[in-house]
């Protein structure tokens, strides 16, 4: 069966359906990844997107359960040039996602990357294109959406009981790749909705922001939270737990015309002059700074990579140090803060 | 860290000549880092004996040296040149050696010559197995259980089936894989004799294990980036030059790639590589995801250059200025010029290579792939699908027959299913353009489709064409304005030429193969150059990873694309050149030409009828007899009968070919009717001219005027190929008037053929009379010699008078007084290949050549041995075996040999003839001669003889001469199989000089003055 993706612009791009029927609306994104499609598909962060992979060939070394990292797909539509299946495509099938193959992918790319991330709308079957584009037109831009609420637990609980250090983890969207590596370096993990209090926080060793999708400027209350939290309990910020942070501490947010996704981004932590290769997934970006806290920036344009607060014991990194998928450079950011906090409860 | 401002002075030493295992991706690096550390402000200082190398062109480095690539010659240099740093990373696994000599035998420490790249700790722990072995139990990964082994006693409770790796060999040389202990021996005992320290590795076998290679960088910040994965699909057990590979891998999940990425990156820590390159190997158990670390080269590799070429990312460019002290953070990424080097290129296409072998040139060797390397050269294929990659490489390799690969049982299955989807059958009469983009989506030609014309034409109707992309290091998400272009289907076609200057499209030559190498990349880089320079845009079109040609900066737009027709013609289409440039790739381009023509692009330069008329025989034949230049009787065979007819009117011995022949390929001598065989198609037939003298003329015609680059003489008498005869110019056995009728005979004949660009005339000399034997209009293999030993930039000249300019605006004066002598030596892969007989014959087989110059012959000829990798004995016992027709011959070479101080020892025959001209001799025993005492075998085996000269019968494998040649192969005693250069090489050890060592700058400023 064919399929179609329009863009709000009124672009079409023609492929073949390969898992569910229907339609799904988003913003059209892309990662450069190479690896890890199914890790990117259960990704919260990419909730109410249509992602585009870059990678010549998605779908070569099937499914594994234990590679999700939620308990289901977040992104409403994936697109690819060329799909391998059966184990991937009937995954994506089973789990209702509307799927591509076939598609110019790096025409798309390219489009995107000249006019930015765009609205658009992903057909499998015939159907108008007009509708679509109009469909398209008619969604809510991503700035200034709070996607938080939608993805995160409704309630708390508990992820691993035992360790050295008690991590309480705000899931704004979180991977469990974190709360692997959380558990991994020896903490012991509960999870909190986006919406827990700084009291419900602060009385843990340490608390990990994590990562989220959509626009970080209006969640207001989460960042309020932060605000009373910073000086009460350490913090560690991931990705959209970076942006609340810095917005906390009055840095501002934008939204990158295309965004940041892969696992090739290179970001140096500027005190050492080291580089990181980083895994990345965001469209918005705490703004190019060169406050003493930003203390990682990125090679690619500038942005403020990471932030520290040492007074407040609060820190921060854009990318993704859990990886899942992409490179493990900066899994030692995860273990050395938990060894920090354990280290600063025995104290 | 910027650059460092303590050096100032840097000396890179090359790979040397073109050998398995080791091409031209080595000038291809030595290139690109002699650009970039000029760029910086360096003086560059560059070591290397090959001549066909564009590093070692005079413009690449501020001084040049074609001197033998060891420790004498290097020491010489560093001494005269006194550089701050020796770059030790740009020359392969010789310059890595040569490096470790030089530090070891104290001459860097003496001189003040800092080892950057690879300092000498970095390379032990690299290269010595157990120092490895440690390096990487330090991290916590594994090696296969091995145990180093410097004797064959040594071998008891080894479990079976091993892999035998010798210590610091070339791809794996002397290496294998062995189930029996009876093979466990005599591998053993090959890889100690080929191993330079005396000792190999025994380890488990990972045979059939999944085998991945990573190309890492790392910088003295400990900054680490993966450039590249590579997968190869040929599990463990075949040589990774061997073995077909895609870039990126293509079954592995995150999880297990990055636990590879992870192991990379603790393995180049723990051997400490700071400011440069490393490949490493991997083999990794399919199910149980269990990993061995099996080797890594903390150098740029054949691997580097490929991972180079298929991301975009140049790593020997990088490698260098690491080397000088910046960072990965401050070295920008060329395609993107806004983002910096220290990231991870990630592709949105897939990338193939496939290997090209020459068998058929050594028949009765093994063609069993193993753990040591066989191929002679690689081709490489993009598209947008692992199979649109796959079969661009597949055909790429331009087979005679195109047999496709058949992939092993063994290999992963996803590459088993990806090429089980190839659409079926196709019905031309119903196809629509939706079935044609089917078809060319998965990599098929028009001529795996149907019939080649008409489904080119029914495709095209259907408007069905390709499109191309960039390769941009990024995916698209960084704008890049990369000039480096594959082609794909069923796309939008991406930034299609503007500019207004004239274009010329230069066709490659494609993978490298034995007569057709590294010296068209240089001729084909070097017409990039000129025509730039001429104000033209210049568009290559090529598909061999390893070349300079294909980097992305030699030309203004690169299409890596299979040279075939329709291919080719597709980027012409899509170009629409002023003209397509087909004389510099070798034979390839020109089989294209004819097409080419047809479909009305331009040829430039000499027309392709010119071609035609120099290779069609019949009208070559009539051209001399009309311009009335002699050349050996001829005739034309169709069947055996013909064939004696022919061979008897002109007389034996006779030369029989098939036309349009490449690199003498099935050339045959014969002296009677029995040798003619079967013929069963047409074979042309020559006069055979017996101890000739051959010569060999570089030219530039304008069709007008004719300009003489070359008048070179042979040093094996004609029957030898020239490709594998040694060379010398200027010519030395030449009067002055048979060196002005020579080139008076090129003068005449270039104009008549309609040449305009390069010209190749090969004549031979025989009893004061002059024969052409063959005219190829188009740039020959000895167009980088004679240009570097004359000075003289024959392919620019080419160039220019392409573009329409004449030979007299251009000035050229035909000095031949060079004031030294250059020669030309090749290099021959016997060893590699194990059963077939090592002797010279109409045949090519050398894989690359050497150059050395000096003040006079016997010094330039001993040198040029020396750089080959023969030097030759200046005493000790020499071994003497000719054949009847040489024993004449022989007496003078013996004498000298005498007179040297060599104790001479022969079998029966050769001491008869011997003793009978009063030479003293002692006979020894012929294997198959019945008696006791040590055969002639025995003692070449035991090191008892220092230089062997035997001249074949003929070439039966199993007789007395093949396992005497053998014997001194394994031995590594030199071994000469033609009685005239048995005369040079005497000549030499007997007159040969020690002489300074002086730069192509010095000697090129010098011809000038003269």
């Amino acid at each position: 069966m064919s399929g179609f993706l329009a863009l709000e612009d009124g672009t079409v791009f023609r492929g073949e359906s390969v898992a569910a029927d229907g339609f799904a609306v988003g913003e059209a994104v892309f990662t450069t990844a190479m690896t890890g499609y199914q890790e990117i598909v259960t990704d919260p962060s990419f909730a109410e997107q249509l992602i585009c992979f870059t990678a010549p060939m998605v779908g070569n070394y099937g499914v594994a359960e234990g590679r999700s990292e939620s308990p289901r797909p977040h992104a409403r539509a994936v697109l690819m040039r060329e799909a391998r299946g059966p184990a991937w495509t009937d995954w994506l099938h089973e789990r209702g996602l509307v799927a591509l193959s076939g598609i110019d992918t790096r025409s798309l790319v390219l489009k995107l990357r000249a006019a930015g991330a765009m609205r658009a709308v992903v057909v499998a079957g015939e159907g108008s294109t007009e509708q679509a584009v109009a469909v398209a037109r008619a969604q809510e831009p991503m700035a200034g959406r709070a996607l938080a609420g939608g993805v995160s637990t409704s309630r708390p609980y508990v992820y691993s009981d035992v360790g050295r250090a008690r991590i309480a983890v705000v899931d704004y969207g979180c991977k469990r790749s974190i709360l692997r590596r959380l558990a991994g370096a020896g903490a012991a993990v509960t999870v909190f909705p986006h919406d827990a209090t700084s009291d419900e926080l602060a009385r843990f060793d340490g608390v990990l922001l994590s990562n989220g999708p959509g626009d970080p400027e209006p969640l207001v209350d989460e960042v309020a939270v932060i605000r009373e939290l910073l000086g009460r309990a350490p913090i560690l910020g991931i990705c959209l737990g970076h942006q609340l942070l810095a917005l906390s501490a009055g840095h501002e947010t934008y939204k990158l015309p295309f965004g940041h996704r892969g696992a090739n981004h290179p970001v140096v932590e500027r005190a050492t002059g080291r580089v990181l290769v980083t895994s990345q997934n965001h469209g918005f970006a705490v703004a190019p700074s060169d406050a003493r806290e930003a203390t990682h920036q990125s090679l690619y344009d500038g942005t403020v990579e990471g932030l520290d607060f040492p007074l407040e014991h609060a820190r921060s990194v854009q990318f993704h140090p859990e990886a899942g998928p992409g490179p493990h450079d900066a899994w030692p950011l995860i273990e050395s803060w938990v060894e920090e906090v354990a280290y600063a409860e025995a104290a | 860290m910027p650059r460092r401002h303590d050096l100032e002075s840097i000396c890179l030493i090359g790979s040397g000549p073109i050998v398995i295992g080791q091409a031209c991706e080595f000038d291809y690096a030595g290139c690109q880092a002699l650009k970039v550390l000029r760029e910086d402000g360096f003086r560059t200082i560059v070591v290397n004996s090959n001549p066909a190398t564009i590093m070692t062109d005079p413009g690449f480095a501020d001084r040049t040296y074609l001197e033998p690539l060891d420790l004498e010659g290097v020491a010489d240099v560093l001494a005269r040149e006194r550089p701050d740093a020796l770059l030790s990373t740009m020359g392969g696994q010789t310059a890595l050696n040569l490096a470790r000599e030089l530090a070891t035998a104290g001459v860097l420490d003496e001189l003040g010559v800092e080892l950057i790249g690879a300092p000498l700790d970095v390379i032990a722990r690299a290269e010595d197995r157990e120092e490895f072995r440690e390096a990487v139990r330090s991290v916590g990964l594994k090696v296969p259980s091995s145990r180093i082994v410097t004797s064959v006693e040594e071998l008891g409770g080894i479990s079976l089936p091993a892999v035998i790796r010798p210590a610091f060999t070339l791809g794996g040389h002397g290496g294998g894989f062995v189930e029996t202990l009876d093979a466990l021996r005599r591998q053993v005992e090959r890889g100690l004799a080929e191993s330079p320290i005396g000792q190999v590795l025994v380890e488990e076998s990972v045979r059939g294990w999944d085998e991945f290679e990573l190309e890492v960088v790392r910088d003295r910040k400990d900054n680490v980036v993966i450039v590249c994965s590579i997968e190869n699909i040929d599990p463990m057990g075949v040589h990774t030059g061997d073995s077909v590979t895609v870039a990126p891998q293509m079954t592995l999940s995150d999880q297990a790639y990055q636990e590879l990425r992870d192991a990379a990156i603790a393995v180049i820590r723990a051997v400490g590589v700071e400011c440069g390159g490393s490949n490493i190997q991997f083999a990794r158990e399919r199910d149980t995801g269990e990993l061995r670390v099996i080797e890594m080269n903390p150098r740029v590799s054949r691997s580097s250059a490929l991972a180079s070429k298929a991301t975009g990312y140049p790593i020997a460019k990088v490698a260098a200025k690491l080397a000088v002290g910046y960072t990965l953070d401050e070295i920008p990424n060329d395609l993107t010029g806004t983002t910096p080097a220290s990231f991870e290129p990630t592709l949105d296409y897939v990338v193939v290579k496939f290997p090209r072998f020459a068998f058929e040139k050594f028949p009765g060797a093994d063609t069993t792939l193993g753990t040591q390397m066989k191929s002679v050269g690689e081709a490489m294929g993009i598209g947008r699908t692992f199979v649109e990659a796959y079969r661009k490489a597949e055909r790429s390799r331009e087979l005679e027959n195109e047999e496709r690969w058949e992939l092993p049982a063994s290999a992963h299955p996803w590459f088993h299913e990806e090429l089980a989807r190839e659409p079926g059958w196709l019905d031309l009469d119903a196809a629509v353009a939706d079935d044609f983009l089917r078809y060319k989506r998965a990599g098929l030609a028009d001529g795996d489709i149907g019939p080649e014309l008409v489904v080119r034409a029914k495709r095209r109707s259907s408007g069905v064409r390709p499109s191309y992309r960039r390769v941009d290091s990024c995916a698209g998400e960084v704008e890049a304005a990369s000039t480096y272009y594959y082609s794909t289907y069923g796309e939008a076609d991406e930034a299609p030429p503007t500019g207004t200057n004239p274009r010329v499209v230069i066709l490659g030559s494609g993978p490298n193969r034995i007569g057709q190498g590294i010296e068209f990349d240089y001729c084909c880089v070097h017409a990039a150059q000129s025509f730039r320079a001429l104000g033209y845009e210049a568009v290559m079109v090529n598909c061999n990873p390893e070349t300079v040609s294909t980097d992305y900066d030699t030309s203004d737009r690169l299409y890596f694309e299979p040279l075939r027709l329709e291919e080719v013609l597709a980027v012409c289409e899509r170009e629409r050149p002023d003209g397509v440039a087909i004389q510099f790739g070798g034979q390839t381009p020109l089989k294209l030409a004819r097409g080419l023509e047809a479909a009305g692009f331009p040829i430039m330069g000499t027309p392709f009828d010119a071609v035609d008329l120099a290779e069609d025989r019949e009208r070559f034949g009539a051209l001399l007899a009309r311009l009335g230049i002699r050349c050996p009787q001829w005739g034309i065979a169709r069947s055996s009968e013909e064939a004696r007819e022919v061979a008897e009117r002109i007389g034996f011995p006779v030369l029989i070919r098939p036309s349009y022949v490449l690199g003498g390929r099935a050339m045959r001598v014969c002296y009677s009717c029995d040798d003619l065989g079967d013929i069963d198609r047409p074979v042309l037939i020559d006069r055979f001219l017996e101890s000739a003298i051959e010569i060999d003329v570089d030219a530039v015609s304008d069709g007008m005027d004719t300009y003489i680059g070359a008048v070179m003489q042979h040093v094996e008498e004609a029957g030898v190929h020239s490709g594998d005869s040694a060379c010398v110019l200027p010519a030395p056995s030449l009067s002055a008037a048979e060196d002005a009728e020579i080139r008076e005979v090129v003068r005449t004949l270039a104009p008549a053929l309609g040449v305009v660009g390069l010209i190749n005339v090969q004549l031979a000399l025989a009893d004061g009379t002059l024969y052409v034997l063959e005219a190829n209009p188009r740039a020959s293999r000895t167009v980088p010699f004679a240009s570097k030993a004359t000075g003289v930039n024959l392919v620019q000249a080419a160039c220019r008078v392409m573009a329409g300019t004449k030979l007299t605006e251009l000035g050229m004066s035909e000095a031949q007084s060079l004031g030294h002598v250059s020669v030309k030596a090749a290099v021959l892969p016997f060893a590699r290949f194990p059963g077939a007989d090592p002797i010279l014959g109409p045949e090519m087989r050398a894989t690359g050549e050497v150059m050395a110059t000096a003040a006079d012959l016997p010094t330039a000829f001993a040198k040029a041995e020396r750089a080959a990798g023969r030097p030759l004995p200046t005493k000790g016992t020499a071994f003497l075996s000719v054949r009847d027709a040489d024993k004449h011959a022989v007496v003078p070479v013996a004498e000298s040999l005498a007179g040297l101080g060599f104790k001479l020892l022969a079998t029966s025959g050769t001491s008869d003839t011997l003793t009978a001209a009063g030479i003293a001799v002692e006979r020894v025993r012929k294997v198959t001669e019945q008696g006791s005492g040590a055969t002639v075998v025995d003692l070449i085996r035991r090191g008892r003889c220092n230089l062997v000269i035997n001249t074949p019968h003929g070439s039966g494998a199993r007789t007395d001469g093949y396992l005497i040649r053998e014997a001194a192969l394994v031995a590594r005693v030199p071994c000469i199989t033609t009685l005239s250069g048995a005369a040079a090489a005497v000549h030499a050890i007997a007159n040969a000089r020690h002489e300074e060592s002086m730069s192509l700058q010095e000697r090129i400023d010098e011809t000038r003055a003269a």
